[in-house]
């Protein structure tokens, strides 16, 4: 069956109906109290009731999600393009880049927000260390998987530097470049979040992240929850995003996104 | 050693040469001699073909041709403007069709004059004439995937063809097609030959293929690379199944079999 078949939608939607009744008769039928577990229809209401809490939350961490993602695929991108065209670059800086990867952001997350002039910064530097890195090493891989004889045709054609970066390197990145910034999209948002946990902002600018804290203080787990949909659901709005953008940039050529149904 | 090198080849040729190899030793970084002592001339309009063994540095020869390798020792002297400079003269088709998957057919044919900084409406009507010349014409909107191996591998020729080049060098352009495609490809490269006289360098390790299609047959031999023969195909152009079936194709076929066998054997 193509990709596009009707059941890609209406199989998960109804599994998942089912399981949401199954929750909610579940709390009905042995009454557990709502500060343990709250029923569907009571988190459903809750996200109406606080609405004027969860919507400026929802956009602040949407601001600091795609604040840092946009960060990310400068830097990254800009950095890979540097990395590719300088080695001794590369040398002196790819190490330092795996590090900043590979050490936990909850972690350094206390000591940004010591250094940084102020929260929102302090929340960009984290969700963008944990965002930049996919893009960078997939945009420096693509870069260098351009193919050796079309290489040599540029060669034998003398193209400039900004030629084959242009109409040689830039394209064969490109689904590299996708596949990593699919990646970056849904951790800029786990670092914005976790960045929020570690900040515990209050007052104008604070996010989903700070109402969980907050509800959970207050043993108001609906309120949890309620601010738990929103931000899995902004994870799922950037994928699906990107996932549109990538059959948009690919689909007519690169193997990973030709929908053979079509 | 038989048939040392070709006077007949040379006879024919006049005035200065379009390609020569003057000693030409390469050796790789591993050690590895690709070609050793290697002393060619090849004139203008010429139909060349080097024929060998794989490691005999026939790719490396033609690759140095179109300056993208450099030889060890000895010089390479053309007329031609070459990789580096702006490249125009000089066609190269690769093994593979090496296509642009993300370029439409016309977009990629279009390439090396997008690199020479040429004016859309002027090459716009150069590719369609490199894409006529394929027969390809009504293909100019197509996608690299959608077409098959036979035809990317025109587009790769009408690519080459585009600047309008003095030198055509294919190195083993139908190697991986089917023996029918392979077959049309070579009367195809034939009749463009005849109408356009550039001179092609053709790299194969056939010998039916060398002698359909050359005027002039450059046997290489391996380890180290180097020339053991060098045969003029005498018979006529244009030729077509006829001259396949003729009993002075096989004869010829013979004779750079035993050239290309013969070094074989003192090799062994």
């Amino acid at each position: 069956m193509a990709r596009g078949g009707i059941a890609r939608w209406v199989v998960p939607l109804v599994i998942g109906l089912i399981a949401l009744l199954a929750w909610e008769a579940t709390v009905r039928i042995r009454e557990v109290p709502a500060y343990i577990i709250p029923a569907p229809s009571l988190i459903a209401t809750t996200l109406v009731a606080d609405w004027a809490i969860l919507w400026p939350a929802l956009l602040v961490t949407l601001k600091i999600t795609l604040l840092a993602l946009a960060i990310s695929v400068v830097g990254g991108v800009g950095l890979a393009f540097l990395f590719t065209l300088s080695p001794l670059v590369e040398l002196s800086l790819f190490p330092f880049a795996v590090i900043l990867q590979v050490t936990p952001i909850i972690a350094i997350a206390p000591l940004i927000l010591i250094y940084a002039p102020n929260t929102l910064t302090a929340l960009l530097i984290c969700a963008w260390i944990v965002a930049f890195f996919p893009i960078l090493s997939n945009t420096v891989v693509g870069l260098r998987s351009a193919d050796r004889n079309l290489q040599d045709l540029f060669t034998l054609y003398g193209a400039s530097r900004w030629q084959r970066l242009r109409f040689l390197l830039a394209p064969s990145a490109l689904p590299y470049f996708l596949a990593g910034l699919k990646i970056a999209g849904g951790l800029s948002l786990i670092g914005a979040v976790v960045a929020e946990f570690a900040a515990g902002t209050s007052g104008q600018e604070s996010g989903l992240a700070y109402r969980i804290l907050e509800a959970s203080f207050r043993l108001n787990v609906a309120r949890m929850f309620a601010a738990l949909t929103l931000v899995s659901l902004t994870g799922i709005l950037i994928f699906v995003a990107f996932n549109r953008l990538s059959v948009l940039l690919l689909g007519r050529w690169h193997e990973s996104e030709i929908d053979e149904g079509r | 050693m038989p048939a040392s090198t070709g006077s007949h080849a040379t006879v024919a040729m006049m005035g200065a040469p379009l390609v020569a190899f003057r000693n030409v030793g390469k050796t790789f970084a591993n050690g590895t001699v690709a070609l050793d002592g290697l002393s060619l001339e090849i004139g203008e309009h010429d139909f060349v073909s080097f024929l060998g063994p794989s490691g005999c540095g026939k790719s490396t020869a033609l690759r140095m041709i179109a300056g993208l390798d450099q030889p060890s020792v000895g010089g390479i002297t053309t007329p031609l403007a070459r990789a580096g400079g702006a490249g125009q003269e000089v066609g190269f088709v690769f093994q593979e069709p090496t296509l642009m998957p993300w370029a439409r057919v016309a977009d990629n044919v279009r390439l090396p004059l997008r690199l020479a900084g040429m004016a859309d409406a002027d090459a716009a009507h150069r590719v369609d004439e490199a894409l006529e010349m394929v027969g390809l014409a009504q293909f100019r909107g197509a996608w690299p995937r959608e077409l098959s191996g036979g035809m990317k591998m025109r587009v790769s020729i009408a690519r080459a063809l585009v600047t309008r080049p003095r030198l055509l060098l294919m190195d083993e352009p139908f190697a991986a097609l089917d023996e029918m495609t392979r077959l049309r490809l070579n009367d195809d490269l034939l009749r463009l030959w005849a109408a356009h006289k550039w001179t092609v360098i053709f790299v194969t390790h056939s010998v039916y293929e060398s002698v359909y299609l050359s005027s002039r047959i450059v046997v290489m031999a391996a380890r180290p690379g180097r020339v053991v023969a060098d045969i003029a195909v005498d018979a006529a152009y244009p030729r077509d199944e006829e001259f396949r079936l003729s009993p002075r194709y096989a004869e010829h076929c013979r004779a750079v079999s035993r050239a290309l066998h013969g070094s074989g054997a003192a090799h062994a």
